[in-house]
């Protein structure tokens, strides 16, 4: 028997040793926004938030987590805190058929999230492309779900700071060569 | 009706209120998507509903002795164990052949085999449960006895005298081979400047669609009906084949499918796990869920573009093209998968090799073989990236034998813009293509003065860059020809039916389907534009067999080109029923009246006469008012195929910019450009990154994907870590131009565009790195372009 918070509320389920994350979030919670894409930790498409940081929820056991504070795409959504995210991602057609969709948002929100920790500046396209490379998309080939999470940064933050991200992001041809 | 131009219904006029086409529309699906309030075929879940899993063959090539499954059935939650037997006797097994494929043949295939497997991964034995992980526990307790048998893995020896004959009733492994032959082959090599030759393989590789294969299956004993929510790409193919083999009316099956997770082709074949979950709750009369996990989708999952090819090229002093020779030798697995068979696949290499260039002589074959691995079937761009690879390596080798600019010798060959209608050698009818304005559009966004300044700079630093081309055509817009005329119960029509309802709003419901590409806002945009309401006025219903008008789904980009064009003509129907209300409500000629923003307009003036709604009002509700004889019905339905071309081709080019680590082999992408022509652009952002997409997938061939057995046909490569995929640190920026040459097969003049990113990527990028490699006396055309084989190619390594 495990008691924990999901989205802001409290549950309390018995659950088999062998119970990830994913499943009970999906199958005993009905939380589908949480996708199983590979069940290996590979794909990102299952990524919630425990505790504050970003785990696959196909690599954690439901039974260790007593105690614990879990948000899904269910609930960041619900709170708001990446609505201008998720708007950009419509605007920028950064979703097609969806499936990794809420796990590549929680991904960018944790990038979001952290990204003035320990001084660092404004994150560039490459880190940007970086922070999300655990993340699979079949759809877009990436570029238009960088392009979302940049403009959202840049929203956020228009006046760039700490020299880093200061200059343009390199998006042109120019930039690369 | 006959009087309807582009220009009367104000095609390409953005300028006015509701003109949508050509406009980058949010889609009005995408909310759902990013908040993960979308539902997949496994967000369903059914009263009574039962879990499928599989006990899949070990073995390459096995006989199957003996099931024991009375530990299965003990364990907790089983409910019950199928064999191959079970199923044969509520199911038929199907032939996947097409009748215009002259002389193909394929062996029957049942839901589970009878007596044998013929793949590693191929389902044996299913058990149902009352959840996943019980009915996995009951597969782990099953004792199935098999005797090994020797496996044909290779193609090569597929023919060869003592070839293991997979199927000894078909009499040898051969299942397909064609040949297109024009011209004079002897003669145009015979007097040839240069000639050119090399040995292409493209490596076997999957879609890895990253929500899995999805299916649940309910029939109802009271009605005798089949519900199928699926994740499938064809609703009403689906429910024809399910009809078909469970011996019921097409009429008593129904296929949903809501939200999609990608789908590639991947998901519209037939797969005999999933036939196995219709036959079993058939039996069973409770719904039955199964759900591919990425162990099953790799090893189960149709791959494709196994292919190896010897090819020639014959180009005179001047570098113009004399004579392609090409030879296509394929490996399709045990089976020809149902119902689009996996002879498709080399028939459209024949079809498209040489297929941008202006040339007399041409001969290409393709052999399609069986072999004891996965089935191959249609993958994106089916075909068309083996075709580009082998066209486009061959016209940079001529060129570089010439000493000429590889831009050059594509400039010299490719069909003129003003060529048209055109007659490629291989037989393929162009209506209109702008290869010479599709690289001039190229050669605006690619900066190739600088690139080759960059390169040459590079290469005195001892860094290794390159730049390659790819042109390329791609096959759209498909008519019964591609299909139904070999067949298959596969429609080239499509058809939508458009209402409006009493508060004036649109709902339109397609047999064209979402996965993704954004299909139902492009509907949603054509309906808005078609009837002259604001498109968040207009719903979209789209993948239920059972409430839209039959089509085929999609695949071979047909959703805009047939789909669209239903739609519009659905629209322009709907409009001119209004008017004819309208006329009669406002006492005008209906000519005389227009509909703009959800408005009656008089249609010299732009003044607004009355809303939608006020009309929906007095339809609906006080149709006493009405002329008694008025006709009111606000629906309309039409259908629309394609009649002149058998296929609308569409064109474009590619390049790819690269760096090559001759020390390690790896291949970095710094920079990649694609021009394409879909004809009319419906939505520039959805279209773009259907480009963008397909260039990641076109990418994922060339460099990482790969499905590797072994010589007994052990699949090697079953996880995301096995496997590489593209993810977003390694891809490159890619930028997307257009040219537009609508066809004149329909007032939209939609033609597809989610395939061409694919058809020329490989090629692109394997001409890159042979450029960034020339220096070093080095060249690549064994896909995927690993490090291992770059550094072989090198001689660092044996």
């Amino acid at each position: 028997m495990i008691t924990l918070t999901v989205n802001g509320e409290r549950v309390t389920r018995e659950v088999e040793p062998r119970r990830h994350l994913i499943d009970f979030l999906r199958l005993d919670l009905g939380l589908t926004g949480s996708h199983a894409g590979c069940e290996h930790g590979v794909c990102g498409a299952c990524t919630v938030r425990l505790d504050g940081e970003i785990v696959r929820g196909c690599l954690v056991l439901a039974a260790s987590l007593d105690g614990a504070d879990v948000v899904t795409i269910e609930g960041l959504s619900d709170s708001g805190e990446v609505a201008d995210l998720q708007a950009n991602f419509v605007a920028r057609n950064a979703a097609q058929c969806g499936f990794c969709t809420p796990g590549m948002i929680m991904t960018a929100a944790d990038l979001l999230a952290h990204e003035r920790e320990a001084g660092r500046g404004t994150p560039s396209r490459a880190e940007i492309r970086e922070h999300l490379s655990g993340n699979y998309c079949r759809c877009t080939g990436y570029q238009a779900i960088v392009d979302a999470v940049e403009d959202t940064l840049k929203a956020r933050h228009p006046v760039a700071d700490l020299g880093r991200g200061t200059a343009p992001a390199p998006r042109s041809s120019e930039a690369t060569r | 009706m006959n009087e309807i131009t582009p220009a009367s219904i104000g095609l390409s006029r953005e300028d006015l209120p509701n003109s949508y086409i050509g406009r980058s529309v949010p889609r009005p699906n995408a909310p759902k998507l990013v908040q993960g309030r979308a539902t997949y075929t496994d967000d369903v879940v059914l009263p009574r509903m039962l879990h499928a899993a599989f006990l899949r063959s070990p073995y390459a090539h096995a006989r199957i002795l003996s099931v024991d499954s009375s530990a299965a059935r003990q364990v907790p939650g089983v409910v019950r164990v199928f064999t191959g037997a079970d199923l044969a006797e509520v199911c038929d097994p199907w032939v996947a052949t097409l009748d215009h494929l002259k002389g193909m043949k394929s062996a029957p295939q049942h839901p589970l085999p009878l007596t044998r497997a013929t793949w590693q991964g191929e389902p044996i034995v299913a058990v149902v449960a009352d959840t996943r992980a019980a009915a996995e526990d009951g597969v782990a307790a099953l004792q199935v006895e098999f005797e090994p048998l020797p496996a044909q893995t290779d193609m090569e020896t597929a023919l060869a005298a003592g070839a293991v004959i997979i199927h000894p009733e078909l009499g040898d492994n051969l299942v397909f081979t064609r040949t297109a032959e024009t011209g004079d082959i002897a003669g145009a090599f015979a007097q040839a400047h240069k000639v050119v030759e090399a040995r292409f393989v493209t490596g076997r590789h999957t879609g890895v669609t990253l929500e899995p294969r999805s299916i649940i299956a309910d029939y109802n004993r009271a009605d005798g009906t089949l519900t199928v929510h699926h994740s499938t790409q064809a609703p009403h193919m689906m429910q024809g084949v399910f009809a078909k083999q469970l011996r019921l009316a097409e009429g008593d099956v129904r296929v949903i499918c809501k939200d999609v997770g990608g789908s590639f082709g991947i998901k519209v074949h037939v797969y005999p796990d999933e036939v196995a979950v219709a036959a079993m709750a058939r039996i069973l009369g409770r719904p039955v869920k199964f759900i591919a996990d990425r162990f099953e989708a790799f090893a189960s999952d149709i791959h494709a573009r196994d292919h190896r090819i010897t090819a020639r090229l014959a180009v005179d002093a001047e570098g113009r093209v004399l004579a392609f020779d090409v030879d296509d030798l394929t490996g399709i697995g045990p089976y020809s998968v149902y119902p689009r068979t996996s002879a498709m696949e080399g028939n459209q290499v024949v079809n498209l090799c040489g297929g941008p260039y202006d040339f007399k002589n041409y001969r290409c074959t393709t052999t399609v073989v069986l072999q004891n691995k996965a089935p191959t079937c249609q993958y994106r761009a089916v075909g068309h990236p083996i075709a580009t690879a082998v066209t486009e390596g061959l016209m940079d080798l001529a060129a570089e034998a010439l000493g000429m600019d590889p831009i050059e010798i594509r400039r010299r060959n490719l069909i003129r813009d003003d060529a048209y209608p055109f007659t490629s050698p291989a037989g393929m009818r162009f209506e209109g293509l702008s290869h010479h304005a599709s690289l001039a559009k190229l050669l605006e966004m690619v900066p190739v003065e600088r690139i080759r300044a960059d390169q040459a700079e590079a290469r005195a630093r001892g860094v290794y860059r390159g730049l390659g081309f790819a042109a390329f055509i791609e096959l759209t817009n498909p008519s019964p020809f591609m299909y139904g005329i070999g067949g298959a119960r596969i429609s080239a029509q499509d058809g939508c039916t458009v209402r409006m309802d009493p508060d004036g709003s649109i709902v339109a419901s397609s047999g064209v389907t979402e996965q993704g590409q954004g299909t139902e806002a492009i509907l949603a945009q054509i309906v808005a534009h078609g009837v002259g309401v604001a498109v968040n006025r207009v719903k979209i219903i789209t993948g239920d067999t059972q409430t839209t008008p039959y089509g085929g789904g999609t695949w071979a980009c047909r959703g805009a080109g047939i789909g669209g064009e239903a739609a519009l003509q659905s629209a322009i129907a709907l409009k001119q029923q209004i008017l004819e209300v309208a006329g009669a409500m406002l006492q005008a000629t209906p000519e005389s009246l227009d509909i703009a923003m959800g408005s009656i307009t008089d249609k010299a003036t732009g003044a607004e006469r009355m809303t939608l709604h006020e009309l929906g009002r007095i339809v609906y509700f006080r149709g006493d008012t009405l002329p008694r004889d008025l006709q009111r019905e606000l629906v309309q339905t039409r259908h629309f195929i394609t009649k002149e071309y058998p296929f609308a081709f569409t064109n474009g080019i590619q390049a790819s910019w690269v760096e090559v680590d001759p020390a390690t082999g790896l291949v970095k992408l710094l920079e990649h450009w694609c021009v394409e022509d879909c004809g009319r652009v419906i939505n520039p952002m959805l279209v773009d990154e259907q480009v963008r997409g397909g260039i990641v997938q076109g990418i994922g061939g060339a460099l990482y994907e790969n499905c590797i057995y072994d010589e007994q046909g052990n699949l090697l490569t079953t996880t995301l870590a096995d496997y590489l995929v593209p993810m977003s640190a390694e891809m490159p920026e890619m930028h997307v131009g257009h040219v537009e040459t609508p066809t004149r097969e329909s007032l939209l003049g939609a033609k597809g565009a989610g395939e061409a990113g694919t058809a020329g990527a490989p090629g692109a990028i394997m001409n890159a790195i042979n450029d960034a490699l020339r220096p070093l006396k080095a060249r690549v055309h064994e896909q995927p372009f690993t490090p291992e084989r770059i550094l072989r190619a090198l001689g660092a390594i044996a």
